[in-house]
């Protein structure tokens, strides 16, 4: 039974339910088998179509090999290898799908928990099967919603595609929420017929209520949302200070809670990464693209088995991330830069505070900080270095194009990944490397500054992005780093390293050569971030702990396997994660990156939020924390290990910050959230607090 | 008539696990939906019940036997155990499961070693009726 997935569906969402929900495809994790085997049982009794598994890690993999298997996840809170609201997380991060969490516990905190990471359901054991008769609506009704973005979507998707064309994304302004970015991941290769239409700006002229989130559109919502606060934020409001015509409320909502989820995906990244971007290339647009997709691509491919639990990152990545810039989720980035920019400046107090691990908090304006400093960073050599890099940092798709973008967009993705990042000084020497990266992975790609071009070894890359894409983890330190961040690494201007970033080069991400080092060798330690961005000088020493969300490098950055470290050009700011410890999320793999870059550009460190370009979702995988390492090794990769701050980008050259403003906010707002905890698994996201990447 | 001697057996003694407070709807749960798909199905959820809970209350025994008791720890095993329990309506089990764990809240050893005793002999009793449950309901 189960429908075959409809591949080429312009729909994309459609499966061919002839008789939906009968044949809903439903993944079943939980630990305790006589649940699962319960579990089983009742889902086969209400005729879906049931595939169970007591392992988290397992579960992803299958949803990652092929996201249109399912249509449905229930997962377990309580789980020995991954915490279920991390795969929660992840899942709605990469694969947009629904999850419906389950436990014995039905304390409310939990359910509020369940709810603020994206929770579709929250279900009490046992489970009885009328409750489960009832679930497809989830299904549903996110199909509903995707539609809407759809157009974006698709677009974006395209555009991750590496479509190359570098406009794409762009134009799509970028809007493409940061869940559609995931969605569009999805939905995108159902449908990349669909809607290239969707061009921005058209909020509701199709028939179709797609919704086409415009850069600028993006923009007044960040801008509406920031003015709100992100607390008080909701739909109606936002609606209403937009004041757009033809956007109903709905679309507003959804795209918030894409961007909500962005947001706590870049707050662990730190937003270092954003800043990274937005040195990179302040170019809105290009980094947009960059972004969106790849970060979320990184996702993917980072998670491995880390969590990136930034699906907000994974919107978010948008903005930073290359590859769906086009899809709103990548000007969500820069409108939530903006806001949240913390200034990058800032950032280096701001991840100095943040002590905390994980906790974004004030490190937002370091963040802000780097993201100008990405923004400063050329945008051209971005886009050149992008383009080369794409292959390197790939961490998920990462199209070159989404280089370019990346960087132009490092704006708020950046920022806001910086600012995570900063805050979180897990970094620490993470010891789950592994994890971080792969939770990073998305996020590194997220940095979306990965313009990894050219000498950036992918390797590097890899290993930064793999680093900790969020790792915000409390406990770990060593998520953050991002070392998606490693925005790309360009190669001439970047890396003047020490010279700060700012230049107007992205030095940030540049991970340079130098930096590529970073890759292999990871893990110095604690960095596990990607040590990106030397380029930048480094970042002002941003140190606050920026905390890299390298996680997303983590995770991705072994995918991303050095092409795609390449290609972010990121260059993973080593972000010497002032705790040292910090990233040690970044996997081994991708840590090397992290900690050589920092080393390489001098700026060591800071940089790295440039993994913040992080495509998509990727969330800043690499923001790594800075601890701020400063060390100006240059080139060589001082870091090992050390920490690197990811310096918020500090702008040094003058980055642009405005992208981070965005990202600040955002990642403030991010701060704001309640739950920073997004990551609480692996991810580590401390994040939310953002701010304290930078 | 033996066969319906030994359904009426059946039936009385599955009743009787009912209203001696063994059972609760959860174990209805499961035998609807056993079915000609899965003829078998709730025998082989207590199956892995008693399988898999015997692990449990080896972490637990590993866990008291600990000094000092971590009781976080404790209460987390036993909220699993709990977990299972519930899964298939063992509901003098769970009943004292909860006991224990506000002995364990309360970072009460005695009360703790004296709960999960209690513990171990429900779990005990409740599998040698439903052994004696299944095989009858074998036979018919």
């Amino acid at each position: 039974m189960t429908v075959e997935e409809v591949r080429g569906n312009s729909e994309g969402g459609d499966r061919n339910y002839d008789h939906f929900p009968v044949g809903m495809r439903v993944l079943a994790v939980d630990d305790d088998p006589i649940c699962l085997k319960l579990l089983d049982g009742l889902l086969r009794k209400c005729q879906y179509h049931v595939t169970t598994t007591s392992q988290a890690r397992a579960a992803l993999k299958m949803l990652r090999e092929n996201k249109d298997r399912f249509d449905l996840v229930i997962s377990d809170v309580h789980m020995p290898d991954m915490d279920g609201f991390k795969l929660l997380e992840l899942v709605g991060l990469e694969m947009d799908l629904p999850v419906i969490m389950l436990s014995a516990n039905s304390d409310p905190k939990l359910v509020m928990k369940g709810v603020t990471h994206g929770a579709c359901d929250y279900l009490v054991k046992p489970v009885r099967i009328e409750e489960l008769r009832n679930i497809w609506q989830h299904v549903i009704r996110r199909k509903k919603f995707d539609t809407n973005k759809q157009g974006k979507s698709t677009y974006e998707d395209k555009a991750l595609q590496g479509h190359g064309d570098v406009c794409q994304g762009h134009q799509n302004t970028g809007t493409t929420d940061q869940n559609g970015k995931l969605n569009k991941k999805r939905k995108d290769e159902e449908d990349e017929s669909e809607d290239t239409g969707n061009d921005h700006e058209d909020p509701s002229t199709q028939k179709k209520p797609r919704v086409v989130w415009s850069i600028e559109l993006h923009r007044k919502f960040v801008a509406a949302v920031n003015q709100l606060g992100i607390e008080k934020a909701v739909p109606k409001r936002i609606l209403d200070l937009m004041n757009v015509e033809g956007l109903t409320r709905e679309n507003v909502a959804s795209h918030l809670q894409k961007y909500r989820l962005y947001l706590k995906r870049i707050s662990s990244v730190a937003t270092q990464q954003a800043n990274m971007v937005a040195a990179l290339g302040g170019k809105d647009a290009a980094y947009m693209r960059m972004s969106t997709l790849d970060g979320f691509g990184d996702f993917r491919t980072l998670s491995g088995s880390g969590r990136l639990s930034n699906p907000a990152f994974a919107s978010y990545t948008q903005g930073g991330m290359l590859g769906r810039l086009n899809s709103p989720a990548g000007i969500n980035l820069r409108n939530l830069a903006s806001p949240t920019v913390v200034h990058p400046s800032h950032a280096q107090t701001l991840n100095n505070s943040t002590g905390t691990l994980g906790k974004l908090h004030p490190a937002v304006s370091p963040a802000s900080q780097t993201a100008s400093v990405f923004q400063g960073v050329p945008s051209s050599l971005e886009l050149d270095q992008l383009q080369q890099n794409k292959s390197a940092m790939h961490i998920g798709d990462f199209n070159p194009m989404d280089d370019s973008r990346i960087f132009g967009a490092p704006s708020a993705f950046t920022d806001a990944r910086a600012l995570a990042i900063n805050s979180n000084s897990n970094l620490t020497g993470v010891p789950n490397n592994s994890l971080m990266l792969q939770g990073n992975s998305q996020q590194i790609l997220a940095g979306g500054g990965f313009v990894d071009q050219s000498s950036f070894p992918s390797e590097l890359f890899n290993r930064d992005v793999g680093v900790s894409s969020k790792f915000v983890d409390h406990g770990r330190t060593n998520e953050n780093w991002q070392s998606a961040v490693q925005l790309s690494k360009f190669p001439s201007n970047a890396l003047a390293p020490n010279d700060s970033f700012s230049q107007g080069q992205l030095p940030l991400s540049s991970v340079r050569d130098n930096n590529s080092s970073a890759g292999p060798h990871q893990q110095n330690s604690p960095l596990g971030f990607s040590s990106t961005a030397t380029t930048a000088a480094p970042l002002e020493d941003s140190r606050g702990e920026i905390q890299c969300q390298e996680g997303l490098v983590s995770g991705s950055v072994q995918n991303l396997s050095q092409a795609s470290a390449q290609r972010w050009g990121v260059s993973k700011q080593s972000y010497s994660h002032n705790s040292n410890n910090s990233f040690s999320t970044l996997n081994p793999q991708a840590s090397p990156p992290l900690s050589q870059s920092m080393g390489q550009t001098g700026i060591t460190d800071r940089r790295m939020d440039m993994c913040l370009t992080g495509q998509s979702g990727v969330g800043i995988s690499s923001f790594l924390q800075h601890s701020q390492v400063e060390n100006p090794t240059t080139g060589s990769r001082t870091r090992s290990g050390e920490d690197y701050m990811l310096e918020q980008i500090r702008p040094q050259g003058g980055f642009v910050p405005n992208s981070y403003d965005s990202l600040d906010d955002l990642m403030s707002a991010i701060k704001r959230e309640p739950n920073g905890s997004m990551f609480d698994g692996d991810m580590g996201f401390d994040a939310y607090q953002f701010g304290s990447c930078i | 008539m033996e066969g319906n001697q030994l359904q009426r057996q059946a039936t009385h003694m599955r009743r009787t696990l009912f209203d001696q407070g063994y059972l609760d709807e959860q174990f209805i749960q499961l035998e609807e939906l056993q079915d000609d798909a899965n003829p078998n199905f709730v025998e082989e959820v207590v199956r892995v019940f008693y399988n898999d809970s015997a692990r449990l209350i080896r972490n637990i025994e590993m866990a008291m036997g600990k000094n000092p008791m971590d009781f976080g720890k404790l209460d987390d095993v036993m909220h699993q155990f709990k977990g299972s329990c519930s899964g298939i309506g063992a509901k003098k089990v769970k009943r004292e499961c909860t006991r224990f764990q506000d002995y364990c809240k309360e970072e009460d050893p005695e009360g703790c070693m004296g709960a999960f005793q209690a513990v171990k002999q429900e779990h005990a009793t409740l599998k040698g009726k439903l052994d004696a449950y299944f095989q009858l309901t074998r036979q018919c």
